[in-house]
């Protein structure tokens, strides 16, 4: 499991660190990987910052994207169970 | 309200030329107070709320808090409009009230407006096709890529999300 956001190593690393992840969390300060999987929030951010807006996605072993979950409400995210299903299924 | 009673059947309560009951203190109006802070800790409370998808998604704590506030002080001012001999508060209740409802009106349109800016996510990769691969910065500044993530692994999820700012 990996997040991505456009926050720099350090403000990621603060959020990390504030909350108890132990999962990697990576850096797009360009927004590049972001666009790339189609989930940009063209100036959603800060100052009118590019960022991401929130989506999941399930990725195979080979590559092959298996489950994508996206909301149109920033607070519903996807349920633990939801994700646990879809990594079940790979 | 005791000299009141003496002054025996019939006698108004709110006979204000009685100078026993002009002499009493009217009594703090506890319930707009009371009211109002349910309706703050309403407003403010909800990071309380978010770990429980029950109450994140749709925030219904924070509602019945607002609606508690909301009765309270419903009470609160009717006690003061109709019994402002014994209450105070017809003031501070009505500015009390008049606060609540912009905090009420705040919350519920931050909930209903603003967390459903987002654009419309028809160019988000679907299921089936490929994941591009990336090379990003973990926190402790080493590059890491999406093939070492995935490598001798079931699979990857990815969450994407705005950022802590």
């Amino acid at each position: 499991m990996v997040g991505l956001s456009v926050d720099s190593p350090a403000e990621s690393q603060k959020l990390c660190q504030s909350r108890g992840y132990t999962f990697p969390i990576l850096s797009d300060p360009k927004a590049d990987a972001i666009r790339q999987y189609g989930v940009l929030h063209p100036n959603g951010g800060e100052g009118g910052k590019d960022i991401a807006r929130p989506a999941e996605f399930v990725v195979d072993a080979t590559g092959t994207i298996r489950w994508v979950n996206l909301t149109d409400d920033l607070r519903v995210r996807a349920r633990p169970e939801a994700v646990l299903n879809a990594i079940d299924r790979l | 309200m005791l000299a009141g009673r003496f002054r025996g059947a019939g006698a108004n309560d709110t006979d204000y030329t009685n100078r026993e009951v002009r002499g009493l203190k009217r009594r703090r109006n506890i319930l707009n107070w009371a009211g109002f802070a349910i309706v703050l800790f309403a407003f403010l409370s909800y990071p309380i709320f978010v770990p429980f998808p029950a109450t994140r998604d749709i925030p219904w704590a924070n509602y019945l808090l607002f609606l508690t506030g909301g009765a309270l002080l419903a009470v609160g001012l009717r006690r003061a409009f109709r019994d402002s001999a014994h209450y105070r508060g017809k003031t501070s209740g009505s500015i009390l009230a008049v606060l609540s409802v912009v905090l009420c009106a705040i919350f519920v349109v931050g909930f209903a407006y603003f967390a459903r800016q987002i654009p419309p996510a028809g160019n988000a990769l679907r299921v089936g096709q490929k994941a591009p691969a990336f090379v990003l910065l973990d926190t402790a500044g080493k590059q890491v890529s999406s093939a070492d993530l995935l490598k001798n692994r079931r699979g990857l999820v990815l969450i994407f999300y705005r950022g802590y700012w």
